[in-house]
């Protein structure tokens, strides 16, 4: 199939894809401010995010097919060290894909939505802040310059901040959870660039490439430890890693359905990409301070995440904050196959980085589907809504079940590889507490799972029906996926495991 | 055809029974012929099977890799064929039960319960004839969701609180414990997870300690068995309506429980690694304080069905306890148990579900006398209990033979001690019920009125009828059944032959 | 100790300064002062970056003297191309431009930080803008910009609204 794609594709594509693909959103989006339709300015962006998606498909086939396994795009053809570079190899090429797959299926399902919680003059706005905040994240994961880097994280956040406050229509909270978020938010990016600053103070250089090439004969100087702890902290804040993710579930709860879908697919895994392609490809992982930053801190605060979020998730009683809880727990279980420090451990991170995305976009958008027609997004809502809205409560079903860990589902298949990677270590406690959390998880996705089957409806006059197709197509797909990726699991596993192998800059295809 | 199609449609001919179920809803009649036509088919495949396997054949069918090196496949081999023979043998028997029952009763969601049935049946078709670990923890989980629906059917408080339980007993259980086992056996077996005729274990390097606790792990995450602590599901999935608790909770469901651990210590430990392990002892002393402790609670029980899950706790024991024994005495014991158990409790929870439906008794203080206006229903239970008890010639009475020979053989006398004792249990909380229904002492009041006018439906009755009389011909048929299984558990003829005392 | 003080005067201003705003954006309640130290502490970092790059002896980095190019005589048309060849070639020669750079009779401060530095008060002039947005937003909806006050007002809406749903409930089950 990727070949099929690189044969389609004509020459200026297969040259100039990187950048393409997060200059056509990027312009995009501010003639979308321009329009004067919400409809078009939808169209438009489902067409930039189509755009963007075949980019990644080609870039994912030139990284495959190329000898070196490293696609490298010269901005303004400045040489690499000088120069800003885009540079995709397995790690980032599966980042964005994810990402614009992500952008094109929510896109796709959002109008409905937009329709029902953005007032009608803010419309073509939201759709523009839409795209440059799916630039923005684009941009995160393709470039090669750690300043890059920071300009991309900011664009993409700003954006996100106003995309949460728009949820200001539905209900005020919005307001001061978009504040908040910004504050932590700005907070994380000046930490990274802090970071950012004590690195180049060391090596005189921006390009990630040409910094870890330098590092080895500084790994003593104070200036790198201070860089790396700062990058640690500012990027971990962004990825949402607990203690840091105080942000997540206020900002979760209130943004509207769509923001809520697409942030949490993608947004923290782009900021936990970050963070991997420092923690492994910048500063190599043989570094002493590193080693001891995974044991002593990634390791205990995944943990921390997995045991003290799944926890909160439990006793909440909106759906929503169920799952913004649980997403932060589920992060930790990233960062604790992150912390393993192995291609095994990386690759289980990485797996289930996919997984999630899948797990919680569908989850997320049944939430809207049911937002759309009834408002309320309590527990004691969705009581009964299995026989009112069938359709869109299965597949919440489906990946309610996937995210619990049930055979034959995606989840099931990411944290299997997940304890074997901690068995191998020899970490039979972690595995322990890694079942403890799923059963955590049993417990906050059975008592949403009970209501919305065995429960009559609370409020039996209140009308109830089912989403629109347009949200169903896009939802049944990524339950589908879960299902077929959770029964044949080799596509997104021989990617992790692929993206592992180069974030150790090892050569990923032979 | 060939065996690999045979084992395909064995697997794919449930979902379409249960697809057709959920099409034909609306025409009970129908329906109830889909399912009846389904599970005859399903019958012949599964004899069809059978044959193949009793010819020496091991067929087996690769479906595909899950994850690099999680293969699902299946692989027949006898103890598989038997419980899946049993299986799906006793599902046409259940579903003739069930429909007398349901409509008896005037059950609601009868359709949901249709489909969810076939689903469990595929399911525990899955776990028969699975060829890894992987495969089998699969539809071990499938046959967990799938019996939900039908734990909670009533929809009532206690149903929705037994459904809770069951869920979160048996989800916790298999994912607290089991799974990190199967975690744990894949990296010891080196990445491999198949079922290997003389354990899969048997070659790699494991220290004692770690086969201890990995063989707990096992015991415990194995929560369909039953064992306690983990038990209490059982008697709380009682609140299903009873053509649930007669095949799943007798049959298919702990069946499966036991079945796997069964398949554990014989193909992932293998004779000699169990026969190293220290906590084997330990798990075969948590079976017989099983045996012993469920016993006396059944007899504390007046409620029926209660009783009847209590014995089904006890009882599930003697298939751990020979598991544990690891010598060809003790896994034949187990493997007959399976069998043998089945039929006999299927028979017993049949007659108590005919006993409501006719009368809405469920106490066992209120059916002295019930025998004269229902003989047949009491003598069914009266065979039952005599095969429970073990007494010849009923079917029961083999496994606990080869289980008394194998304790006896391997030195864990108290096993046969513990035997005995149950089966004296088993005659004091059992036989009184039959005998006082059906010959009461002078001065017990004559039992209310029916609740349904006709007495017990059809149905309800002659399906006990029909278990009951298999119980006697399952007796009369333990040299095939014996010789069937010996590939599997051993020979015994042999084992004595080679110096174990006879 | 002296030393150790004033031959890192630039960090220690900018360790103060960063945890002056710092301090202020977590213990302020007021909205708009809690902008003022995320101000703070973005601008110093600005600082940072720019003591960062002062080489000692250095001066702005504009070259002038024996070090300027000399582009009102600069050829134009192919000659250009050749220079500009040539350029690139010293660029592509070494990883850094280090045979231009060596050749500089002068002392130049790195400019590059100054660059980075006008990007980040972009970043920084955005972030201020669309933070003050939403206290403006905030206070059409709220009526106050103190964040204690904001929750209090949260709280007392949740409240309402779960008394209001325990009503509907038991009037619906009525």
């Amino acid at each position: 199939m990727i070949d099929a794609i690189l044969n389609a594709a004509p020459a200026w594509a297969l040259t100039h894809a990187a950048p393409l693909l997060v200059m056509v959103p990027l312009f995009l989006a501010p003639m979308l401010a321009l329009v004067p339709s919400g409809r078009i300015a939808w169209l438009i962006a489902v067409i930039a995010t189509a755009v963007s998606f075949c980019f990644s498909l080609v870039l994912l086939g030139l990284v495959q097919t190329s000898p070196i396994g490293v696609v490298s795009y010269e901005i303004g053809r400045w040489p690499v060290p000088i120069g800003i570079e885009f540079r995709v190899d397995a790690l980032n090429a599966m980042i964005l894909l994810l990402v614009t797959v992500i952008g094109l299926l929510a896109s796709v399902f959002s109008w409905p939505t937009v329709v029902a919680e953005i007032p009608k003059p803010k419309r073509a706005l939201f759709y523009s802040a839409f795209l440059v905040c799916f630039a923005g994240l684009n941009g995160v994961a393709i470039t090669g310059d750690a300043f890059n880097l920071f300009v991309f994280l900011e664009i993409s956040s700003i954006s996100t901040y106003v995309l949460v406050a728009l949820g200001a229509g539905r209900d005020r909270r919005a307001l001061p959870a978009a504040f908040n978020y910004l504050i932590m938010g700005t907070i994380g990016a000046s930490f990274y660039i802090v970071g950012i600053g004590f690195l180049y103070a060391a090596t005189g250089t921006l390009n990630m490439g040409d910094i870890a090439s330098r590092l080895p004969e500084l790994a003593g100087h104070r200036s790198v430890q201070a860089g790396f702890a700062f990058i640690l902290v500012g990027l971990g804040l962004k990825a949402a890693m607990w203690p840091l993710h105080q942000w997540l579930p206020n900002a979760y709860s209130y943004s509207p359905s769509f923001v809520t879908m697409f942030l949490s697919a993608t947004a923290t895994k782009v900021a936990l990409y970050a963070l991997i392609r420092f923690l492994f490809t910048v500063f190599r992982p043989d570094f002493a301070f590193e080693l001891s930053a995974f044991t002593g801190i990634l390791m205990p605060l995944g943990i921390a995440a997995m045991l003290i979020c799944s926890f909160q998730a439990v006793f909440q009683t909106d759906v929503r904050r169920i799952l913004a809880y649980s997403s932060v727990a589920q992060v930790g279980y990233m960062i604790l196959g992150v912390s393993l420090g192995t291609t095994e451990g990386l690759s289980a991170g990485l797996f289930h980085l996919l997984n999630h995305a899948m797990m919680k976009g569908a989850l997320f958008m049944a939430v809207a589907g049911v937002v759309l027609t009834y408002q309320g997004t309590t527990i004691r809502d969705f009581a009964g809504l299995g026989r009112s809205a069938p359709w869109t409560m299965t597949a919440f079903a489906i990946a309610g079940l996937s995210l619990i860990g049930v055979p034959l589902t995606a989840g099931f298949q990411s944290k299997l590889q997940l304890g074997f990677a901690l068995f191998d270590q020899g970490l039979w406690w972690a595995v322990g507490l890694l079942v403890f959390s799923s059963i955590l998880a049993v417990i906050y996705i059975g008592r949403v799972l009970e209501a919305v089957f065995f429960q009559p409806p609370v409020n039996p006059r209140k009308t109830r029906k089912e989403a629109p197709v347009l949200l169903l197509v896009p939802l049944w797909i990524l339950a589908l996926a879960n299902i077929y990726f959770g029964i044949a699991a080799d596509v997104p596993f021989n990617l992790a495991r692929d993206a592992a192998a180069a974030a150790f800059g090892v050569e990923a295809f032979r | 055809m060939s065996p690999e199609t045979l084992i395909a449609a064995a697997l794919v001919l449930p979902l379409i029974i249960a697809a057709g179920i959920a099409v034909t809803g609306w025409q009970p009649n129908l329906r109830e012929g889909v399912t009846f036509t389904g599970a005859g088919l399903l019958f012949a495949v599964v004899i069809l099977l059978t044959m193949h396997v009793a010819g020496g054949e091991r067929p087996e069918l690769y479906i595909g890799e899950a994850a690099p090196g999680l293969a699902i496949a299946f692989k027949l081999e006898p103890l598989g064929m038997l419980f899946a023979f049993v299986a799906s043998g006793l599902w046409i028997v259940n579903s003739f039960y069930s429909v007398g029952y349901m409509r008896g009763n005037r059950e609601r969601n009868q359709t949901r319960f249709y489909i969810c049935f076939a689903i469990a049946i595929f399911g525990a078709l899955g776990v028969a004839m699975s060829a890894n670990l992987f495969t089998l923890f699969i539809f071990y989980e499938v046959l967990t969701l799938s019996t939900y629906p039908l734990v909670a059917h009533k929809g009532d408080a206690a149903a929705k609180r037994g459904g809770r339980i069951y869920m979160l007993t048996l989800m916790g259980t298999s994912i607290g414990l089991l799974l990190p086992a199967v975690m744990w056996t894949w990296v010891l077996a080196g990445q491999n997870l198949d079922f290997v005729q003389g354990g899969l274990l048997a070659h790699a390097d494991i220290s004692p300690v770690v086969a201890s606790a990995l063989l707990i792990l096992f015991a415990f995450g194995v929560g369909k068995a039953a064992l306690m602590p983990v038990h209490f599901w059982l008697p709380n999935a009682m609140v299903a309506p009873t053509p649930v608790s007669a095949l799943l909770h007798a049959v298919a469901v702990v069946k499966a429980g036991v079945f796997t651990i069964m398949k554990i210590a014989i193909f992932i430990f293998g004779p000699d690694l169990l026969e190293a392990t220290p906590s084997r002892e330990f798990i075969l002393w948590v079976a017989c304080f099983t045996m012993v402790v469920g016993s006396l609670i059944a007899m504390t029980k007046d409620n029926l069905k209660a009783r009847l899950a209590y014995s089904t706790i006890a009882q599930l024991s003697y298939v751990v306890a020979g598991a544990m024994l690891a010598d060809p005495a003790g896994w034949l014991g187990g493997s007959l148990q399976i069998a043998a158990h089945a039929v006999g409790k299927m028979t017993l929870f049949m007659c108590a579900g005919a006993i409501y439906v006719a009368t809405g008794l469920t106490n066992i203080s209120d059916m002295k006398g019930l025998g004269r206006k229902m003989p047949l229903v009491f003598i069914a239970f009266l065979i039952g209990s005599m095969s429970i008890i073990g007494l010849p010639p009923f079917a029961g009475a083999w496994p606990k033979y080869e289980l008394m020979q194998g304790a006896i053989d391997h030195g864990n006398v108290y096993l046969s001690i513990v035997l005995i004792g149950s089966s004296l249990l088993n005659i004091a909380y059992l036989l009184p019920i039959p005998l006082l229904a059906l010959m009461p002492p002078p001065g017990t009041k004559e039992p209310k009125p029916f609740k349904r006018p006709d007495g017990a439906p059809m149905p309800t009755v002659v399906a006990p009828l029909i278990t009951a009389a298999l119980c006697i011909i399952l007796f009369f048929a333990i040299g095939p059944v014996s010789k069937f299984l010996a590939p599997t558990v051993g020979d015994r003829v042999e084992y004595i032959a080679e110096g174990g005392q006879p | 100790m002296m030393e150790f003080l004033l031959e890192r005067a630039n960090y220690w201003v900018v360790i103060v300064l960063m945890m002056i705003g710092l301090y202020i954006t977590f213990a302020s309640q007021n909205l708009i002062k809690r902008m003022v130290g995320l101000g703070l502490f973005q601008t110093t970092i600005c600082l940072f970056y720019v003591t960062l790059g002062k080489v000692s002896g250095g001066t702005a980095p504009i070259l002038f003297g024996p070090d300027a190019v000399e582009h009102h005589a600069a050829p134009h048309g192919p000659e250009a191309e050749t220079t500009h060849a040539a350029l690139d070639a010293a660029f592509a020669a070494g990883g850094e431009p280090a045979g231009r750079f060596a050749e500089l009779a002068n002392t130049y401060s790195n400019p590059l930080p100054h660059v980075l530095m006008l990007t980040a008060i972009v970043v920084g002039v955005a972030t201020l803008s669309v933070g003050l947005a939403l206290v403006v937003r905030i206070r059409e909806a709220y009526g106050t910009i103190e964040g204690d006050e904001i929750n209090e007002i949260d709280l007392e809406t949740a409240l309402a609204q779960h008394a209001e749903a325990e009503k509907a409930a038991s009037e619906a089950a009525a």
